[in-house]
């Protein structure tokens, strides 16, 4: 310690004491400032060495990457048998669409986040004239994956599976979805009785009753409630049913919102003389739907991930294609490794949509910090 | 043309044209749809009738709670099927809230290795769909788990392998009625005890060591019960004859994969929402309360929590709900539960989809709505009373 004298005024600018700043002071404020807490550390590490140590080696150095069947794999290196993917791989991503015709769900898909991108980044430039090509966007994807124009072949709906299916069953339902849900928000929030008890009535169903149910009532009923003779694709009434699922939810979402803004914006509105449609439009709505920012972002990776259902009444999803693959004698018995293909699959595009909203919330944060 | 002209300018009566409107729409669509499915049914020689529910099944169950066999009626098939489902659910809630709870508070914690570690898992976790979870499992435990005769042996008592989990089974013998009666000699003091040394503290201030000695009685009554009697608990511990095991309580590969899969999915939202929940309490609040001096168990326990809870309950009720319709997933790798008996083979067998269907719907609807209902009344009862 210095005992130093300084004069008013004149004190030098010390360093900070050792051990609080830079790597050690880190190491010890995060890991070790307690005995309990470096005794979690201690755990931690140890766990983690022996997940990295344990999958790591399953995962990459011991795996077979390519092999004729499981016998085979099982013979090169004890680790996970990739070949059960990497033979079917054009099966998982693409289902049982013609090979020759690949080319066109490979364009959809890429001019697909050329259609979001004005949509997801509002500060985009010349985001007016992207904006044309997103409202154009559906008709072209559906004409090109789709086929039956411009001498494209048509393609049945029997045919669709693998990642291409999550997409468009994802990405359908939930564009579909919104607008339903904020109609529905609104229906539950109006002053007409009539009004509020059926959006009260259709939302409380959706959301009681589990997700499966309305698909086997998609898959086994719909038909009933339909003129005789009408006959419909599976694949439209799955999204039908996911639309309004996921609607049901998303209402309930913004109708939270709705409840959040302060009775005083509605009472500048009246007002200003605004009517209901321009309050909803230029009051209600704008803040509602930024509040509700996160909860739309869950419901929406929700639909994604409940699209893995249609595996259950038949449709070929990559979950489907999987289990496609473990019933060949050949490769009998390595659910682990397909399973965790698709899994990671889910993880990758859902952390992303999770981050976007993350992103987006922060953007719009109009809040003081 | 003026009179028609005022009507729809004046609010009242436009809102009633309005809504007149919307009930004839929803009434032509409704009726459009009962003459399709009339017009179905009389082309196809169907009828509507729940008859069938009391004609015998003809299909087993591999796992019932109350007797079951294939000469039972599809009524019965269809509760043991509805009980298959509670007992996944609780199974699943109990995994559930211990891990989600746990990693909510690691979450937290200031370390910051383990709460990268508990956030990755959470990451990872519920990013994956929960079907995948169930096959996944599923599939770990037939396919990598030994056959019953290399069964993994956990201290000779439980057994694991790929026909199931088997853990020993607590047989009951005379004499058990005392156990029982000083476990209900111990909760009647305890809840006394506890409703006395609350009003103590109330008047006096004095606090008594609530927890511990309610603890102590719980257990040391009935223990001592227990040894008076004659120890008239006994273990039967599964053993292996010839193929498989024989005694002890069996959990079948599809139950045992369905449990870990829908306890590990829902444990990662409630692992959000404690951490949310904690985080919500305004900081202040811990601030004031370190500064009166109280210790930090107390603090948590006594300042945090009861303001945590609020924010927390209603929607770790919703995950619990979402995990029992979850549950219905159970139909993808053979459990038997209310979907996959009654709306899955009995449809099958009777080819009366609309009326199982709407039994299925309407027992999933009442228990969703029976639950929102208490959690509204839950909400009323500790909202914040604004003074």
């Amino acid at each position: 310690m210095s005992t130093e004298m300084y004069k008013p005024g004149s004190y030098p600018n010390l360093p900070p004491p050792p051990g609080t700043v830079g790597f050690y002071g880190w190491i010890k404020s995060n890991l070790f400032s307690s005995i309990s807490n470096s005794l979690l550390t201690i755990i931690s590490v140890v766990l983690v060495y022996y997940l990295i140590d344990g999958i790591i080696g399953w995962f990459f150095f011991d795996a077979v990457f390519d092999a004729d069947s499981k016998i085979e794999c099982r013979k090169i290196d004890n680790g996970a048998c990739w070949a059960v993917i990497t033979r079917r791989v054009g099966q998982f991503v693409y289902g049982f669409y013609p090979e020759a015709e690949r080319w066109r769900i490979d364009i959809s898909f890429l001019t697909m986040f050329i259609a979001f991108a004005p949509l997801l980044y509002p500060d985009l430039p010349k985001r007016k004239w992207l904006l044309w090509f997103s409202g154009i966007y559906p008709f072209f994807a559906f004409v090109l994956i789709n086929g039956g124009f411009f001498g494209l072949a048509k393609i049945e709906y029997s045919l669709f599976g693998g990642f291409m299916l999550t997409v468009i069953l994802g990405v359908t339902g939930i564009v579909c979805s919104l607008p339903i849900g904020i109609l529905l928000a609104l229906g539950r929030q109006s002053k007409l009785t009539v009004v509020r008890t059926l959006s009260v009535c259709f939302i409380e169903f959706m959301r009681g009753v589990p997700l499966i149910t309305l698909l086997f009532v998609a898959s086994s009923m719909l038909n009933y409630f339909m003129p005789p003779g009408t006959n419909f694709s599976i694949l439209v009434r799955v999204i039908i049913m996911f639309t309004f699922f996921s609607a049901a939810y998303i209402a309930e979402v913004i109708r939270g919102g709705i409840q959040a803004i302060p009775k005083g914006q509605y009472e500048a509105a009246d007002a200003l003389g605004m009517n209901y449609w321009q309050t909803t439009r230029f009051i209600t709505l704008p803040q509602a739907l930024k509040i509700s920012i996160p909860g739309i972002m869950n419901t929406f990776i929700g639909l994604y991930k409940d699209t893995t259902l249609v595996v259950v009444i038949g449709l070929l999803d990559p979950l489907g294609i999987g289990r496609a693959a473990l019933a060949d004698t050949k490769w009998n018995g390595l659910s682990t490794e397909t399973y965790l293909f698709v899994a990671l699959f889910f993880f990758v595009s859902c952390f992303a949509m999770s981050r976007y909203s993350l992103w987006l919330e922060n953007k719009l944060n109009t809040e003081h910090k | 043309m003026i009179f028609f002209s005022n009507i729809w300018r004046n609010e009242k009566s436009r809102e009633i044209i309005v809504q007149i409107f919307v009930l004839l729409c929803i009434g032509w669509f409704l009726s459009w749809l009962i003459s399709n499915v009339d017009a179905n049914f009389k082309a196809l020689g169907k009828d509507i009738s729940f008859e069938f529910l009391f004609i015998p099944a003809g299909y087993d169950i591999n796992q019932y709670l109350i007797d079951y066999n294939n000469r039972d009626s599809h009524l019965r098939a269809g509760i043991v099927g509805l009980l298959n489902t509670g007992l996944v659910a609780v199974f699943g809630i109990i995994l559930a809230t211990v891990l989600g709870i746990s990693l909510g508070i690691i979450r937290l914690s200031k370390n910051w290795l383990a709460s990268k570690i508990a956030y990755w898992y959470i990451e990872f976790t519920r990013n994956v769909p929960i079907l995948l979870h169930i096959l996944l499992w599923h599939g770990i435990i037939i396919n990598t788990l030994p056959h019953p005769r290399k069964a993994l042996n956990l201290g000779d008592v439980t057994f694991l392998s790929n026909r199931g989990f088997y853990i020993p089974k607590p047989l009951t013998e005379n004499g058990i009625e005392l156990v029982y009666l000083f476990f209900v000699i111990a909760l009647i003091f305890s809840v006394l005890f506890f409703k006395y040394a609350k009003k103590k503290q109330d008047l006096t201030g004095v606090q008594y060591p609530v927890f511990w000695i309610n603890f102590t009685v719980l257990i040391s009554l009935p223990l001592i019960a227990f040894f008076i009697s004659g120890m008239p608990i006994s273990l039967e511990i599964p053993a292996l004859k010839g193929f498989n095991f024989r005694g002890g309580m069996h959990m079948s590969p599809e139950l045992a994969a369905l449990t870990f899969a829908l306890g590990i999915y829902t444990a990662a939202f409630i692992a959000e929402i404690v951490r949310a929940g904690i985080l919500a309490v305004d900081k202040g609040q811990r601030e004031a309360a370190e500064a009166i001096g109280l210790k930090s168990s107390k603090v948590m326990k006594l300042v945090i929590l009861p303001q945590a809870r609020r924010v927390i309950i209603p929607p770790l009720t919703s995950q619990y709900l979402n995990l029992t319709k979850n549950s219905s997933l159970a139909i993808a790798i053979g459990y038997m539960d209310l979907v996959a008996t009654l709306g899955g083979i009995s449809l099958n067998q009777t080819g009366r989809e609309m009326e199982t269907m709407v039994i299925v719907m309407l027992i999933y609807l009442s228990v969703s709505l029976s639950i929102s209902a208490f959690m509204n009344w839950y909400n009323n009862k500790v909202k914040l009373v604004g003074r």
